[in-house]
């Protein structure tokens, strides 16, 4: 298992290149948690991801609850802190030099390369879980309820806690 | 909202109580609900406030709520507002997730625990593979913007390449293309 010192170092440069929030760091953290370290197995990975997604607040709180996990409630502060203050720090930097040096040719710049980098990266990140979850339960009722997920949510305009509850309410049901 | 409009005051305890809501009301992701309170309901910003500062927010790393919680509150706090309105988003939800974090484990060898996380985390991934094409929708008239997404799938997902690395060379490669041939 981690060290703290090894989980704050990992989380602080995992926030430094985390474009595109949350969601957008999930192949990374699982590459680093699940592929290089064997700290924790692809299924509590999900697992984990799971509640993040099912509880209130942002998305990132997936990178806490895999704190909790290693290294338990000193685990949750540090990497949460690990996580949030650099970005902040950095943010805050930026935006004090933006509000006097403002140049919106060049922001648009950016972000015209960092808005399809991070959508590539939330991509990846949705297909990583799906296929995760796919090889772990072995069925094709899991494929099929993230195929039919999709359209819905783009289609429906419902709060996604309610698509949330379904999956829960058929996992207890024992379809899934 | 008047062009010439002044704007509001905002104070440290308003900032706090207005993202703890926004933070609590935001199931499988916070940006529509931040939209929804901070434009719609207390008036703080005007939309197109609110997108040039998630534009910011989006070209920095970083969770890109709590990156537009720290400009709104330094734009209306200075650094005690940056610190406030992040922290009144994060607290709640955060002690939530503790919660059940440590339910989890405590009781996550449960076989009805796997079986309702089975459940969601297939709707999960529905879930964010839906955003994603949301984002890459705005650029489906961009080969560029297209190709970006791609090469990143590619190199993180099929590749397993660390992102670091990855990042860096897909912004210097993408922003000088962008520069050369990009929208005029």
């Amino acid at each position: 298992m981690p060290t703290l010192a090894e989980l704050t170092l990992r989380f602080t440069l995992l926030s430094l290149v985390a474009f595109g929030g949350g969601n957008a760091t999930l192949p990374e953290m699982h590459r680093i948690v699940v592929e290089q370290n064997h700290w924790l197995t692809d299924a509590t990975f999900t697992e984990l991801f799971a509640i993040a997604q099912a509880a209130p607040g942002p998305n990132i709180l997936v990178v806490s609850l895999i704190g909790l996990q290693l290294a338990g409630i000193p685990g949750f502060l540090a990497v949460t802190v690990a996580f949030c203050v650099p970005p902040s720090l950095l943010m805050y930097g930026f935006f004090r030099w933006w509000q006097t040096h403002a140049n919106p040719v060049w922001r648009t710049q950016i972000q015209a390369v960092i808005g399809p980098l991070a959508a590539g990266l939330v991509l990846t990140g949705g297909g990583l879980i799906a296929i995760t979850a796919t090889s772990a339960s072995g069925s094709w009722t899991t494929v099929a309820l993230t195929a039919a997920t999709i359209p819905l949510v783009l289609l429906v305009p419902w709060n996604p806690l309610w698509w949330i509850a379904i999956g829960a309410g058929l996992g207890l049901l024992g379809f899934i | 909202m008047t062009p010439g409009r002044t704007p509001p005051t905002i104070s440290l305890g308003e900032l706090f109580r207005g993202f703890c809501l926004i933070g609590l009301s935001g199931f499988g992701g916070v940006m529509p609900w931040a939209r929804r309170y901070i434009v719609e309901r207390y008036h703080w910003l005007d939309p197109e406030e609110f997108a040039a500062l998630l534009g910011l927010g989006q070209v920095m790393p970083g969770p890109n709520v709590m990156n537009l919680s720290v400009c709104i509150g330094q734009k209306f706090q200075g650094w005690r507002g940056a610190v406030v309105a992040p922290l009144g988003m994060l607290l709640a939800p955060m002690i939530i997730v503790l919660l059940l974090g440590l339910a989890y484990l405590r009781f996550g060898d449960q076989p009805v625990v796997h079986a309702v996380l089975r459940g969601v985390i297939a709707v999960g991934a529905g879930l964010i593979i839906a955003t994603g094409l949301k984002m890459l929708y705005v650029y489906r008239r961009r080969p560029l913007a297209l190709a970006i997404a791609l090469a990143i799938i590619v190199a993180v997902g099929g590749l397993r390449l660390s992102l670091l690395p990855v990042v860096v060379v897909v912004l210097t490669l993408g922003i000088v293309l962008e520069r050369l041939w990009g929208r005029r």
